[in-house]
């Protein structure tokens, strides 16, 4: 819609299809993360975001200069990035004395800064120091939070939400049971984030259930392949590893983030209206009647006590006397 | 025997049922908080082994990342599968996680101008064909665009209708007809535009009275008025005391190409003697009005420089005595002999100057 919202329209169909990837939708495209290097960056922050890049291909754009910015101090240049490079997630390395081996990790909403975290590195073990076979990249990892400092404060509330917002990759509907090797491990212990990979290569088993068929001579045996017998899992650390320390955080307000948290109507789950269900699972239904009339309700006739003729008419006059007397 | 065979084969089943759903149980006090459309898994249990572990918990860490990737898994395996290509693939649900968005919510645009009449009317678009038959080419062409099926601009014969001019020429009015279209259509998009975000278009911008409108934008309508009329304004009558209006003229003047023979003439012979001189020929005011004019905007750079560097180190250092008046030395109208010597700074030179801070003729301050 923005492209048509435009003063200057679009003269090609390419440009047409670029400006409508870009403008707000209603469900919306994968976050795109960039990697910014600041002005003096080291040897061990570069690594990271090189290894940080290879995980989040291809939602990612690792920018191969170093750019002369502070994060916590001036965003525009942040902002100016991601507007050009429609990414609305980021992550800034630098390393000075007083921070050495810093990474800030934040988000954007509407190309504006929502939350920023500083992180500090203190020991990483990068992609290539750990000699294995690595698992297929743009591979949907699996994220697990360990530790229950993830929800005492509002700090690492917001980091794990980052966390989950940063590396979860697309939402898909449907998953390879087999493709689910990729497995990232965060653990708050003692005032330190320790993210670790692992990888997992998923071996099916084969169940085998002899059944013996009444009145066969000599058994026959079915096997049965059940590709659905859940595997034990055996991991072999993988990826990069780090630790990490929660230094400065730049968090939004509260009325920015639930404004950015708004779901439009749309998305929102519809109610099945005169549906429940209850504890036991039992689902129960509500079904609306008009007012019924119960004289002309039909029951079982008895030819009994059928009324015969006379009897009907001295009814009628009975009836007819006592409205008399009432008015 | 069989039977016993059966039966013996049935408790080995079992056995070995039992002992792979114990490879699979992992023991845990609170139980993990599943996301399985993120694939997310929370675990609240205080990481107490890893507490008395030393400073490099690998092992324990590893340890603790198996046991919940095990839950996690045995939460997958029970969802919905089906096979696709091959492969088995589980129905993920919706993510339960909240994460904020990352652009906002799409606003409703309110509906152009034909849209509302369309709806009034009830009227809705018609489906058309994709191409047309084309009788001029004999084959089936598009109905617009390249090479289309009845093309307007293509033809090279057009009868002058019946109360026209003979002597209008037709392919132009049709070209302009055009373009008034073309003009129009972009108009009406641009209203509905500024409609649309409750803007006003810049060329009406204070035209509509409101009542609170500032003196600029009262004026500019005023004058807009003035020049709408059939003679454009010529024969409008003025106030009293109204000045007319400056700058409405023409910005450039050209010289029409073939008029005064004796003036161009005279204006060629002229340049050509300049070009031919050895002298310099210099306007002397207009070199020194230029001269002094780029040392104060020098100046003026040089001032703003210094009061950016004062505000970044947290203090202004004055601004080093850059007054406007400027160094008092500075200025003096100079006539004749000093031809060329424009350059010559702070003039100390002897020769008339009319006052210490005088400045030059047409300078403006």
């Amino acid at each position: 819609m923005d492209a048509l919202d435009r003063v200057v329209k679009p003269k090609t169909k390419r440009a047409k299809r670029f400006l409508e990837k870009r403008e707000p939708k209603l469900s919306e495209n994968v976050k795109n993360a960039m990697l910014i290097k600041g002005g003096n960056a080291n040897l061990l922050v570069t690594q990271v975001l090189r290894d940080v890049y290879a995980l989040k291909k291809p939602y990612g754009v690792l920018y191969k200069k170093k750019n002369i910015t502070r994060p916590f101090e001036d965003q525009t240049s942040l902002e100016f990035f991601s507007k050009k490079s429609d990414c609305s997630l980021f992550m800034f390395g630098s390393h000075n004395k007083k921070r050495p081996n810093n990474l800030v990790i934040g988000r954007m909403y509407d190309y504006h800064v929502l939350d920023m975290i500083e992180l500090g590195i203190e020991k990483f073990v990068s992609l290539k120091d750990i000699k294995n076979s690595k698992c297929p990249e743009g591979t949907k990892p699996m994220l697990i939070f360990a530790g229950d400092d993830f929800d005492v404060t509002e700090d690492y509330r917001r980091l794990k939400n980052l966390l989950i917002d940063f590396f979860r990759g697309p939402t898909v509907s449907n998953i390879r049971l087999a493709g689910l090797e990729y497995v990232l491990h965060f653990t708050a212990l003692n005032g330190k984030i320790y993210f670790r990979s692992y990888k997992h290569s998923c071996e099916l088993h084969f169940c085998v259930l002899p059944l013996l068929l009444p009145g066969t001579v000599g058994t026959r045996l079915l096997l049965k392949k059940s590709g659905c017998k859940t595997p034990r899992i055996e991991l072999e650390e993988m990826g990069p590893s780090l630790d990490l320390v929660l230094r400065r955080t730049h968090l939004a307000s509260d009325d920015l983030y639930r404004l950015s948290m708004k779901m439009p109507k749309a998305l929102k789950p519809k109610k099945k209206k005169n549906v429940s269900h209850d504890t036991f699972g039992t689902t129960y239904g509500r079904i609306h009647m008009q007012k019924q009339d119960l004289s002309k309700l039909q029951t079982r006739k008895m030819k009994g006590l059928k009324k015969r003729p006379a009897e009907r008419i001295t009814e009628d006059q009975e009836k007819k006397s006592k409205r008399i007397k009432k008015n | 025997m069989e039977g016993q065979n059966v039966e013996e084969l049935l408790a080995k089943a079992e056995r070995d049922e039992a002992e792979k759903l114990q490879r699979i149980t992992v023991h845990k006090e609170l139980e993990l908080e599943f996301d399985l459309g993120n694939l997310l898994a929370s675990d609240r249990n205080p990481p107490t082994g890893l507490r008395r572990a030393g400073p490099s918990p690998e092992a324990e860490l590893q340890a603790l990342a198996r046991d919940n990737t095990q839950l996690l898994i045995n939460q997958l395996w029970q969802l919905p599968t089906e096979r696709v290509e091959e492969a088995l693939v589980a129905r993920l649900p919706e993510p339960t996680t909240r994460l904020p968005r990352e652009k906002p919510v799409p606003r409703p645009r309110p509906l152009t101008r034909w849209q509302q009449f369309a709806r009034l009317k009830g009227i809705r678009p018609k489906k058309k064909t994709n191409l047309v038959w084309d009788e001029v080419s004999g084959q089936w062409r598009r109905r617009w665009g390249y090479q289309r099926a009845r093309d307007d601009t293509k033809e090279w014969l057009i009868e002058v209708p019946g109360g026209a001019d003979p002597l209008e020429d037709q392919f132009a009015k049709r070209i302009q007809a055009k373009k008034e279209r073309v003009a129009k259509n972009e108009l009406n998009r641009l209203r509905n535009l500024a409609r649309a975000h409750k803007m006003q278009l810049p060329s009406t911008g204070g035209m509509h009275p409101t009542g609170h409108q500032s003196k600029e934008e009262l004026g500019r309508a005023m004058q807009v008025a003035k020049v709408s009329t059939a003679s454009v304004g010529r024969f409008q009558e003025r106030l009293p005391k109204e000045k007319a209006p400056r700058g409405s003229g023409k910005k450039r003047k050209f010289q029409p190409l073939f008029g005064d023979f004796a003036a161009e003439k005279k204006s060629q012979l002229e340049l050509l003697r300049v070009m031919n001189s050895k002298k310099p020929q210099l306007d002397v005011t207009r070199a020194t009005n230029k001269q002094m004019r780029e040392e104060d905007q020098e100046e003026a750079a040089k001032r703003r420089k210094m009061s950016q560097k004062g505000k970044r180190k947290g203090g202004r250092q004055g601004a080093g005595g850059q007054r406007k008046g400027g160094p008092p030395s500075q200025g003096g109208k100079r006539k004749g002999g000093l031809g060329g010597k424009v350059n010559s700074g702070p003039p100390r030179l002897g020769g008339k100057r009319k006052g210490g801070q005088h400045q030059g003729g047409k300078r403006r301050k």
